[in-house]
């Protein structure tokens, strides 16, 4: 708005905010967000940056979801194990993220690497995952249970045909929350591994002047954020049919 | 509409399945004993009786009697402590229990349909299990929902929340006769209805009956549903053990002991009455006096009791179907209708004769 009262104080040399190579004009104003620097960078910095976030969130819900449902359908059969399992998923969930990635570092084998980033990721999924697949198997019907071990299905048969299915909602429930605070909590992953929206916010928070960046990848966390959350309630829609119909 | 449900019924017996109207088998259980680790009192003791193929056993008697556990035993949700069930002369005990279950039909009174499955699916279930070709499964489905007078392509899309509670009985008692099994089990399958939908069901369920010819084992609470729904009843006692075991007609003009002269009722002699139709009673001639109404010979005696009485007791007339006049609906006649069979049982019987002086 006032770029002279602003370079005044800033000193003598005229500061290149944007860090690009040469200047746009809403750059050099400093406006709150500047189009010319976001389609400038996008292809090189923010688009790349988009696709690691999308490999980082789908390999920590996906393996979070495969030991969830391991877990869970453990402790499904053997109710002693749930105990356990819900001390060890909340102790996970409590332990500060930004200490969570730097202590794996210490770790030779991981180091400053991608498994660095996804090890936290997937451990914080655990907790919501696994209770929402137990809760799910678990408001089961008894009755639904019971008429069908009457007519003779194997216990493998119920979990697939009729507890899994009926659980379904629920699962989709935790993976909406998962996902979604995944996609924000990547961001964080970028202080280990160079990867994901996180790099350029964390650059723009680096950048004292310029917000630019740090508002567009910011933007675009929450973008991918609702889109997942909306691909999830289709999948949702699609795989339960029965519940989009109305008692009569 | 009897014969058209006649014909469906034909074509289900005689489908694919490998049953005819005999498939229906004998059920027999031998000193049946069900303990619980823990407790000192066996919750079954010692259980002895016998269904004929074909006839509709209904255990029946107060909580803690034992009835559900008893017929859990026999598809082995419950396993059992010490005796033994024979279904068609074979003990349940050699049988794989999945294997057994899927032969045995089963119907609880919450039904347990599966939310997630169209009416269609739910009646599927067994003959999927059993892993019968698909064109195969979708007639027999057809079949069925046609015998429970339900719209195959209306009601058959629909899930089971959408449908009223009546027809997800229907469709509960469907889905167990789907692969024509031999025996039935059925845990207070109306209990869970309002009393007007609830004769509907069993009145439906009776007609049904009378087309498969299944072996059934019917438990309930309700001693009114027993008498109407069984072709003998066992009544048990707290603490699992039998009291008596007989046809309706028998245990109402003869309870074995106070217990059951109790649980069926201080109005035994009005339900016996109940049972038999204007038929059974020996009607005398019209005597010329002008009769203030009709009544069909098919009327229950009970009813025709009520008619008399609402006619301020004056006699009524009796039509056959055909419209023949077939006598006088007198209270002097009603009255008289048990005199030969009661003589002749308690005779016969110490326990009609002790049933007879507590009267």
């Amino acid at each position: 708005m006032n770029p002279p009262l602003l370079i005044g104080a800033g000193g003598p040399v005229i500061p290149n905010f944007g860090g690009s190579s040469h200047q746009f004009a809403c750059e050099k104003a400093n406006r709150l967000f500047c189009w010319d620097w976001f389609n400038h960078n996008w292809s090189t910095t923010l688009w790349p940056a988009l696709r690691q976030h999308v490999v980082l969130v789908v390999i920590a819900v996906a393996l979070g979801f495969a030991v969830s449902m391991g877990l869970a359908l453990l402790a499904h059969r053997y109710r002693r194990t749930e105990q356990p399992m819900i001390a060890f998923t909340s102790f996970l969930y409590t332990i500060p993220s930004l200490a969570f990635f730097e202590l794996l570092v210490g770790i030779p084998a991981l180091g400053l690497s991608f498994w660095t980033a996804e090890i936290p990721l997937i451990a914080y999924t655990l907790l919501i995952l696994f209770r929402n697949i137990l809760a799910g198997l678990r408001n089961v019907p008894t009755e639904v249970l019971d008429s069908a071990r009457g007519m003779g299905m194997s216990r493998r048969q119920m979990l697939l045909q009729v507890e899994l299915p009926l659980a379904l909602p629920a699962i989709i429930a935790g993976l909406r929350i998962a996902t979604v605070s995944t996609v924000a909590l990547a961001t964080i992953a970028a202080v280990v591994d160079n990867q994901g929206l996180g790099v350029p916010i964390i650059s723009g928070i680096d950048n004292y002047y310029f917000k630019t960046e740090l508002i567009a990848a910011g933007v675009l966390a929450v973008l991918l954020a609702i889109a997942a959350d909306s691909l999830l309630v289709g999948t949702k829609r699609l795989l339960t049919p029965w519940t989009r119909t109305r008692a009569v | 509409m009897a014969s058209t449900l006649g014909n469906d019924a034909s074509s289900a017996v005689s489908n694919p399945i490998g049953g005819d109207a005999s498939s229906a088998l004998e059920l027999e259980l031998r000193n049946v004993q069900k303990r619980y680790p823990g407790r000192r009192e066996a919750a079954i003791p010692d259980l002895s009786l016998t269904v004929p193929a074909g006839e509709v056993c209904v255990l029946v008697g107060p909580s803690g009697s034992g009835k559900t556990t008893a017929m859990r035993l026999i598809n082995r949700m419950i396993p059992l402590t010490g005796g033994d069930i024979l279904l068609g002369g074979r003990s349940v005990l050699e049988r794989q229990e999945t294997e057994l279950r899927r032969e045995i039909g089963y119907v609880i009174q919450q039904v347990g349909l599966f939310p997630h499955q169209t009416v269609q699916e739910n009646i599927a279930t067994v003959p999927r299990l059993l892993g019968w070709p698909k064109d195969r499964i979708d007639r027999r489905v057809s079949e069925l929902l046609e015998l429970i007078s339900l719209d195959p392509t209306e009601v058959g899309r629909r899930y089971p929340h959408q449908l009223s509670g009546g027809q997800r009985q229907r469709v509960g008692v469907a889905r167990a006769l789907a692969a024509d099994p031999p025996l039935l089990l059925m845990d207070e399958p109306f209990g869970a209805i309002d009393p007007i939908n609830r004769a509907t069901l069993q009145d439906g369920f009776l007609a049904l009956q009378e087309m498969v010819r299944k072996t059934v084992v019917f438990v309930t609470h309700d001693i009114d549903e027993a008498i109407k729904m069984g072709d003998r009843i066992a009544i048990l006692r707290e603490g699992g053990t039998l009291a008596q075991y007989a046809p309706p007609a028998e245990i109402l003009e003869r309870p074995a002991d106070e217990f059951v002269a109790d649980f069926v009722g201080a109005d035994r002699a009005l339900k016996r009455l109940g049972l038999a139709t204007l038929a059974d009673v020996r009607l005398p001639p019209m005597n010329g006096d002008e009769p203030v109404g009709d009544v069909p010979l098919t009327m229950s005696v009970r009813d025709a009791l009520a008619a008399v009485l609402a006619a301020g007791g004056r006699p009524l007339r009796v039509m056959s179907s055909d419209g023949e006049v077939r006598g006088l609906a007198t209270l002097d006649a009603i009255g008289h209708v048990f005199d030969g069979s009661s003589e002749a049982l308690s005779e016969a019987s110490p326990a009609g004769r002790a049933a007879d002086e507590q009267a």
